[in-house]
């Protein structure tokens, strides 16, 4: 009997790391999910003035995609950010993290602009306060400015389909 | 054209790797012997085309050929020649092709040193490593291919990881391969054992060699990944209890085992099935950081290549591999170990003792190491274990085998008593506790309890290592004459012991202390630290071939007097855009001195990092004590003479077989 133990042993290792396989060690649960915004205001990108606040992105549900041009996983997003602002079915927020103001508006020119508005978050405080630990990070904010999901990494297609689309058609459903 | 060759000879290594996991094996349970004659020409010819692959590679590599993906992604022409060399087994698919030469090595010296053993005996050996050859040849040739072509080539390519631009990381990878790869070794021979039913005294002899070779690369490889931490991270630590240095660690702990659990098979035929199941479980862990690393289950410093497919095969081939032999073990072990007999106090059971608390600092190392995915898999959300954890729960284990190893020296085997034990250790003990004292009170400091602890287990196997030599030696009719001619198992068993105490002491002092200091400085100021005055002259900066680096100029003084001048550099390597840091370092006997740079602020001030490191070198050095005992242990002409070990096994086999 006692021959068989480590057999025993050995067969629940393995099925814990064939779990452990189909799980994403990189995704860490974020604690600010259900909670709203952090409070800020913060330069609005491309304008010499323009301030952006807390309050400017309540009202209706949008994603607030957080992005740099220094960022390589950022291009690979890109191209789906640009479809979903032009059919409408999403507005968009960037947040310009860590960035140069010159190196950021160049970066758009060149690779197009999603955004409704920019935030330039140049210190990288407003990111800190979302607690980003890597570029990109999206968030879907509800009309109350709640954070409801949040995508670590770029939005791939089946985030984009399963989850972000969805979840943004029942926000616009809720009161 | 040349890459096609190499991946071609890869191809027909497997071919030849599935002859011979066939072949021997079916001529040596049917006795066939000229099928059993096919195991040594078939695992030479494998490792020949492995070899010739590998060199196809290193020749893609030095040859700046960016068509092969492999080259692109891991090199650049601005590379140093020793650097692109080093790159080969600088990612995921290099470093599996050489595993897959280490194992064909490990192989084709089976076949080489096998005339101790019986020739079936050493068929089914070879055989089982063909096996093994089978599985990572096609996890190489299916899922991870280092021959395939990037259309159109690159103009340049994307450089090796600044990270692994570092002599230590030469050799670091081979020597850790070397270690994890001749666990197969054994365990090969554990699964012949199986099969065949019995393990002979002389066969258990003839693997000894082996299982220290194994040994000595692993303590090598870990001891150079530690140093590499301890002068490339910059932030002076020199083990982080990160799950890849825990993989590697594990198979040390269970190979350490391993050889002392060996040494009483062979001596006394006992403990058969404790030993076979170390050599299993050594090779499982070994796959098992092979797994760790590959399929990005757990988050690492050394986890590259990222790959859910990657992953699944890796896990079948663990399964397969693993599962399989803990089956033959489940369904054979009951009637292969038999004999040997021992009393309750002998040097057999403190031998039995520290092999099983060996076994269990492995278990709560892979519980620390797995827990965090077990919990998540479990549903119950993300955690992270870390060295408070580790530090504590391994240290419990440790104290008791030091305890253990010093005992164990003065025991006799098969029978002792419990009252000429006490009577003989009672003089080292006090020695020990003096010794203690003495050095916790030069010392200084605070953390005085803990320290004395951890410092009188150090000097306890020291004293009774050395004590044991004495033992030896005394009341022979020519004292000296039989401590020069000591057999060199015996003399390598206690420079291992007195290296293992040299670490222990290194680990201890370095802990409790050390002291460092995170400052801001500019050039011209000066700053104090444990009696040491540094003093930042100047920066520079400078570019090499591939990067470009600033330079800062610290004088170290002691009393004014001065010491050393170091220079810790920032770098910037310029095609991947990753900064870099490089230590300044005053090695010494009992101490480091040790800066950093860290970020410039304003107004040309920077963030240095300062350590002062007290005998920290203990560590590495007593790695190296460890190795040369090994070394010496590995050479004693009583493990390899095959005339010897042949006239007792027939003595040896009747008394094993009780």
């Amino acid at each position: 009997m006692r021959y068989v133990i480590p057999l025993g042993a050995f067969i629940v290792l393995v099925a814990f790391l064939a779990i452990g396989l189909g799980l994403d060690p990189r995704y860490v649960p974020s604690p600010l999910i259900d909670k709203p915004l952090p409070n800020f205001e913060l330069p609005e990108l491309g304008t010499r003035h323009s301030r952006i606040t807390t309050a400017d992105l309540a009202g209706k549900p949008r994603l607030l995609n957080v992005w740099a041009s220094w960022c390589v996983a950022c291009r690979v997003e890109h191209p789906l950010l640009l479809d979903l602002a032009k059919s409408g079915k999403a507005a968009i927020v960037g947040l310009n993290y860590k960035d140069a103001h010159d190196d950021a508006l160049a970066w758009l020119k060149q690779h197009g602009d999603p955004y409704e508005r920019t935030v330039f978050d140049e210190h990288g405080s407003l990111g800190l306060d979302l607690g980003v630990y890597g570029v990109p990070e999206t968030f879907v904010i509800d009309r109350h400015g709640v954070i409801r999901y949040k995508q670590v990494g770029p939005i791939t297609d089946g985030a984009l389909a399963s989850v972000i689309m969805p979840m943004l058609e029942q926000l616009a459903g809720d009161k | 054209m040349i890459p096609e060759i190499g991946h071609f000879m890869l191809a027909l290594a497997l071919a030849v790797a599935c002859l011979q996991a066939v072949i021997p094996l079916v001529g040596a349970t049917r006795g066939y012997s000229n099928w059993v004659a096919f195991a040594s020409p078939a695992a030479r010819v494998q490792f020949l085309l492995v070899l010739a692959a590998f060199l196809t590679l290193v020749h893609a590599f030095l040859t700046n050929d960016f068509s092969v993906a492999y080259v692109a992604h891991n090199s650049n022409s601005a590379l140093p020649a020793a650097y692109r060399l080093s790159a080969v087994w600088g990612a995921h698919e290099g470093s599996l092709l050489l595993w897959i030469l280490i194992l064909c090595g490990w192989t084709f010296a089976v076949t080489v040193f096998d005339k101790g053993l019986p020739p079936k005996f050493a068929a089914i050996v070879v055989s089982v490593l063909g096996i093994v050859s089978v599985g990572f040849l096609s996890f190489l040739l299916f899922t991870s291919n280092p021959f395939d072509r990037l259309i159109p080539a690159l103009a340049d390519g994307g450089d090796l990881n600044p990270l692994l631009q570092d002599p230590g990381l030469i050799i670091h990878p081979p020597m850790l391969y070397l270690g994890y790869v001749g666990s197969s070794v054994a365990f090969a021979f554990a699964i012949a054992a199986l099969i065949q039913g019995r393990i002979t005294a002389q066969a258990a002899r003839w693997i000894r060699p082996w299982a220290i070779a194994t040994w000595i690369f692993l303590t090598l490889g870990i001891a150079l990944g530690s140093w590499w931490a301890y002068y490339e991270l910059g932030w002076g630590g020199w083990w982080f209890w990160d799950p890849v240095e825990n993989a590697s660690f594990m198979p040390w702990l269970l190979g350490t085992a391993l050889i002392h659990s060996l040494a009483v098979t062979e001596k006394r035929g006992s403990f058969k099935n404790w030993t076979v199941l170390l050599a299993l479980a050594t090779f499982a862990l070994s796959l098992l950081g092979t797994f760790l690393v590959r399929s990005g289950v757990l988050t690492s410093v050394h986890a590259f290549a990222t790959d859910p497919g990657r992953g699944v095969f890796v896990l079948a081939l663990l399964g397969g591999v693993i599962g399989g032999s803990l089956i033959l073990y489940a369904w054979r072990g009951p009637s292969t170990f038999a004999g040997g007999n021992y009393e309750p106090v002998s040097r057999e059971v403190f031998l039995l003792l520290n092999s099983a608390l060996l076994a269990v600092a492995t278990a709560t190392v892979l519980l620390g190491t797995l827990y965090p995915l077990a919990h998540e898999a479990l549903g119950l959300g993300k955690i992270s274990v870390g060295p408070p954890y580790f530090n504590v729960v391994f240290s419990a284990v440790m104290l008791p085998l030091m305890a253990f190893l010093g005992i164990g020296q003065f025991s006799r085997w098969k029978s002792d008593s419990l009252i000429r034990l006490r009577k003989n250790l009672v003089y080292p003990l006090s020695a020990t506790i003096a010794a203690a004292f003495v050095a916790v009170i030069m010392l200084g400091g605070q953390k005085t309890i803990a320290a004395g602890v951890g410092l009188g287990f150090g000097f306890w196997v020291v004293i009774t290592t050395l004590l044991g030599i004495r033992e030896r030696c005394q009341g022979r009719q020519h004292p000296w004459f039989t401590l020069f001619n000591l057999p060199r198992a015996f003399v390598g068993q206690c420079i291992a012991h007195l290296g293992f105490a040299c670490t222990v002491i290194g680990v201890v002092v370095a802990s409790f202390y050390s002291v460092d200091e995170h400052q801001r400085l500019a050039p011209g100021e000066s700053t104090e630290l444990a009696g040491y005055e540094f003093h930042f002259v100047n920066l520079r900066t400078y570019s090499g071939p591939n990067y470009r680096a600033t330079q800062g100029n610290f004088e170290l003084r002691r009393d004014g007097k001065f010491i050393a001048t170091l220079k810790p550099e920032k770098r910037l390597y310029h095609v991947r855009n990753m900064p870099m840091t490089e230590a300044g370092i005053s090695p010494g006997f009992t101490r480091d001195l040790y800066v950093s740079l860290g970020e410039p602020l304003d107004d040309g001030a920077w963030s240095v990092r300062l350590y002062f490191k007290p005998f920290v070198r203990w560590i590495w050095l007593g790695a190296i004590l460890m190795a040369c005992g090994g070394f010496i242990a590995m050479f004693d002409p009583r493990l390899r003479s095959p005339a010897v070990a042949r006239t007792e096994a027939v003595a040896d086999t009747s008394s094993a077989e009780r």
